[in-house]
C-alpha cells in the first residue's frame, strides 16, 4: 500500500450531481502529484475529499496506512493552501502561522522556533508582525505556504494556489513551490487547470475529465503518449491539431492527404492528432498550409493557417524562420509522430 | 487650496446642524448651574452660574420617591446596569444565534430565521402583559434579572450579524478547520474579532435602547431601589407640584445633564473601536 491510497472514491452531491466517479489513485511518499483538468471536472472535489472538507459518498481513502474516511479534517494531519490563500485577516503573519500549532497544544517556545524556521525558509521573517492586508500577492502566497509547512503535515494540498497571481509572479512561485517541495520532501497534491503548471510541477500527473482520471503518468509520458482525445487536446500548448479521417486497410485518409501502413488494425472514422511542434517544412509533403497569421514569440513562431478544406491548423517553427502571411507551406510530420483516436470513443488506436 | 462656494454652503449647513444639537444641551447645562428661583423669574440661561456644585450634589444624593429611599445616583446605577446587561446579552445572544443560523446548515435554519425576524413585529410594548406574567411567575419582579431578561432577544442584531457572517469566505472556515479549530474556537478566534466593529455598533445601539426603556421598568418594579433614570425623570417633574414648594427647575436641568452622561460615555469609549474597524476594511 502506498502513502496515500484512493480506492473507488465517488462523490455524489445531494442534488444528484456526480462530481467524482469511482476514482482509484496511489501517491507515493514524497511524490508531487498534480491533478489537472478543465474547471468543473472534479479535481478540486477530489482534493477536498482528501482534506476532509467534503464527505466521501463511496470508496476509501487511506493516508499513511490509516483509513481516514471518517476522520475529522483537523485530525488528518493534512495542510492545504487555498486559491485565495484564506489567510486569517485579523491575525498578523506570526499568528497566522502559529494558530494551527496553538490548537495542537504545542508549547510557546516550540511554536516560536517552528514559526521562525518556516519564516526563514520562505523569506518572510521581516513581515511576521504585519497583517495579511499589508502584504503583496506573492508574500501572501508565501504566508499561506508557511502556514502549511509549519505544521509539518503528512501531506500538502494545493488548490489552484497560483491562479490569483500575475503571470510573472506565477512562474516565479511555481519554481519556488517545486524547490520547496523538493527541500522539505513532503508528499503533495496540487490542483490546477493550467497545463503548463501541471507539466512543470508534477512528478506524476493525473488528467481528470468529468470526474474520471483519463490518464495517469509522468508529464512526459502523458505528453508523448496521450491515451485519449481529451488528454491529447488538453496537454500541450498550442493545442494539438485534430483532423477528421478514415482508416481502411491500414491506410488513413484525412483531409486532403493519406498516410499508408499505419500501425493500427482499426477501421472506421477517426481523429488524427498532430502536435504543432512535430511538423517541419519539406517540399512536396503531406500537408499544405495557407498561412493566415504568424505569432512571433522570439524563440518560436506560431503559424496559424488553413488546410485545403478551410480547416484551422497550427504549426510551430523555430523563431529564425521568416514566414510571410499568405504563404503556402508544405509540411511533413516528423518521425511519424501523429496520434489516431477512435472518433466515437475518443480512445487512442495507434 | 481654493474654497468653492458649495463647500461654504455645506459647512454652513453642518455648523447649523451642530448648533441645533449642541445649543439645547448647553442651555440645559448652563441653566443647571443657577438657582431655581433665578430660572423661574429670568428664564433659561446661557452662562454658567454659581450653584453648579450644590444643584448636582442635591440631585445625586437627595433621597426621593414615595418612601424617600431612592437617590438619583442609585437610579443611574440601575439604568446603567440594565442597559449594560441588555446590550451585552443582546450582542452575545444575537452573534451566537446568527452563527448557528449561518454555519449549521440544518433544515430549519431558514424558517427559524424568519421566525426570529417576525419578532420585530411584536416589540415588548405589544406583549407586555404576557411578558409581565411570565416574569412575575418566575418571581423576578424587582430584580435586575427581571429588568434585563425579557429584553435580551434581538431580531435586528441577529439579522445584522447573519448578514455579516454570510460575507465571510468559506475558505476561512475550512482553513481554520484544517488548523484544528473546533466550532467554538472558530467563533471566538475568528468571527468575534472579525466582527468587532459590528459588535461595537450593535452595543451602542442596544445600550441606548436599554437605557431609554420606560414602560418595562415602570411595570416591573415596585421597589424604589430598582427605579431607573427615565422613571426618575417623570418623578422629578411631578414631585414639586405635590407640595407647596417652587418647581425645582435647576435641579431638573442637572438631572437631564446627568442622565445623558452614561450613553455618551459608551459612545465615546466605543468610537475608537468603531473607527479603527472602519479603517481596516479587511475580511
Amino acid at each position: 500500500m502506498s502513502f496515500l491510497d484512493l480506492k473507488n472514491v465517488t462523490k455524489i452531491y445531494p442534488n444528484g450531481t456526480k462530481a467524482v466517479h469511482e476514482t482509484s489513485l496511489s501517491v507515493d511518499e514524497g511524490e508531487f502529484m498534480v491533478f489537472v483538468g478543465p474547471s468543473g471536472c472534479g479535481k478540486s472535489t477530489l482534493l477536498r475529499m482528501v482534506a476532509g472538507l467534503e464527505d466521501i459518498t463511496e470508496g476509501d481513502i487511506n493516508l499513511d496506512g490509516k483509513l481516514i474516511n471518517e476522520i475529522d479534517p483537523s485530525e488528518r494531519d493534512v495542510a492545504m493552501v487555498f486559491q485565495n490563500y484564506a489567510l486569517y485577516p485579523h491575525m498578523n503573519v506570526y499568528n497566522n502561522l502559529a494558530y494551527g500549532l496553538k490548537n495542537r497544544g504545542i508549547d510557546k517556545e516550540t511554536i516560536e522556533q517552528k514559526v521562525n524556521d518556516a519564516a526563514k525558509l520562505l523569506q518572510i521573517s521581516d513581515y511576521l508582525q504585519r497583517k495579511p492586508s499589508m502584504l503583496s500577492g506573492g508574500q501572501r502566497q508565501r504566508v499561506a505556504m508557511g502556514r502549511a509547512i509549519v505544521r509539518n503535515p503528512k501531506i500538502f494540498l494545493f488548490d489552484e494556489p497560483l491562479s490569483n497571481l500575475d503571470a510573472k509572479l506565477r512562474i516565479q512561485m511555481r519554481l519556488e513551490i517545486k524547490k520547496l517541495q523538493q527541500k522539505v520532501g513532503v508528499t503533495s497534491i496540487f490542483v490546477t487547470h493550467d497545463q503548463v503548471e501541471a507539466m512543470t510541477l508534477a512528478d506524476r500527473l493525473a488528467v481528470i475529465n468529468n470526474g474520471i482520471i483519463e490518464q495517469l503518468g509522468t508529464p512526459i509520458e502523458i505528453y508523448d503518449n496521450p491515451k485519449s482525445l481529451f488528454v491529447a487536446g488538453f496537454i500541450g500548448s498550442p493545442q494539438m491539431n485534430f483532423l477528421d479521417g478514415n482508416i481502411k486497410n491500414k491506410t488513413l485518409s484525412a483531409e486532403g492527404f493519406e498516410i499508408k501502413d499505419i500501425d493500427s488494425d482499426f477501421e472506421g472514422e477517426v481523429k488524427l492528432g498532430i502536435r504543432p511542434e512535430h511538423l517541419s517544412q519539406r517540399e512536396n509533403s503531406l500537408i499544405n498550409l495557407k498561412v493566415d497569421l504568424v505569432e512571433q514569440l522570439g524563440s518560436d513562431n506560431l503559424v496559424y493557417g488553413r488546410l485545403k478544406d478551410k480547416k484551422d491548423f497550427c504549426y510551430r517553427c523555430p523563431g529564425n524562420l521568416t514566414i510571410e502571411k499568405g504563404a503556402d507551406l508544405s509540411l511533413n510530420i516528423e518521425n511519424n509522430k501523429y496520434y489516431i483516436f477512435d472518433k466515437s470513443t475518443g480512445k487512442r488506436v495507434n | 487650496m481654493k474654497i468653492k462656494p458649495l463647500q461654504i454652503i455645506a459647512h454652513i449647513i453642518l455648523i447649523l446642524g451642530v448648533l441645533l444639537m449642541v445649543v439645547p444641551i448647553w442651555i440645559s447645562f448652563a441653566s443647571s448651574s443657577h438657582d431655581s428661583v433665578t430660572i423661574l423669574t429670568e428664564g433659561m440661561k446661557f452662562h454658567i452660574g454659581d450653584q453648579l456644585a450644590r444643584n448636582y450634589n442635591e440631585v445625586l444624593n437627595e433621597k426621593g420617591g414615595w418612601s424617600e429611599e431612592v437617590t438619583a445616583a442609585k437610579m443611574f446605577i440601575n439604568s446603567f446596569i440594565m442597559a449594560l446587561g441588555i446590550a451585552t446579552l443582546k450582542v452575545v445572544i444575537s452573534a451566537m444565534s446568527a452563527y448557528a443560523l449561518v454555519y449549521y446548515r440544518f433544515k430549519l435554519a431558514v424558517p427559524i430565521f424568519w421566525l426570529i425576524f417576525i419578532t420585530l413585529l411584536v416589540p415588548l410594548e405589544v406583549r407586555i402583559f404576557p411578558s409581565y406574567k411570565i416574569v412575575s411567575d418566575l418571581g423576578l419582579t424587582n430584580s435586575y434579572t427581571g429588568l434585563i431578561l425579557p429584553l435580551v432577544a434581538s431580531a435586528t442584531a441577529t439579522f445584522f450579524f447573519r448578514q455579516f457572517y454570510k460575507t465571510i469566505p468559506d475558505e476561512l472556515l475550512e482553513s481554520a478547520k484544517l488548523d484544528g479549530a473546533n466550532a467554538w474556537s472558530f467563533f471566538i478566534d475568528f468571527l468575534v474579532p472579525l466582527s468587532k466593529t459590528m459588535i461595537a455598533a450593535m452595543f451602542i445601539f442596544m445600550f441606548v435602547y436599554g437605557y431609554s426603556q420606560y414602560l418595562w421598568p415602570l411595570i416591573m418594579t415596585t421597589a424604589e431601589e430598582y427605579w431607573t433614570v427615565v422613571m426618575g425623570m417623570k418623578i422629578i417633574y411631578t414631585e414639586s407640584y405635590e407640595g407647596v414648594a417652587l418647581p425645582r427647575t435647576a435641579e431638573r436641568f442637572a438631572y437631564i445633564i446627568l442622565s445623558m452622561i452614561p450613553p455618551v460615555l459608551v459612545v465615546v469609549f466605543l468610537q475608537k473601536w468603531f473607527i479603527k474597524g472602519l479603517i481596516q476594511t479587511e475580511k
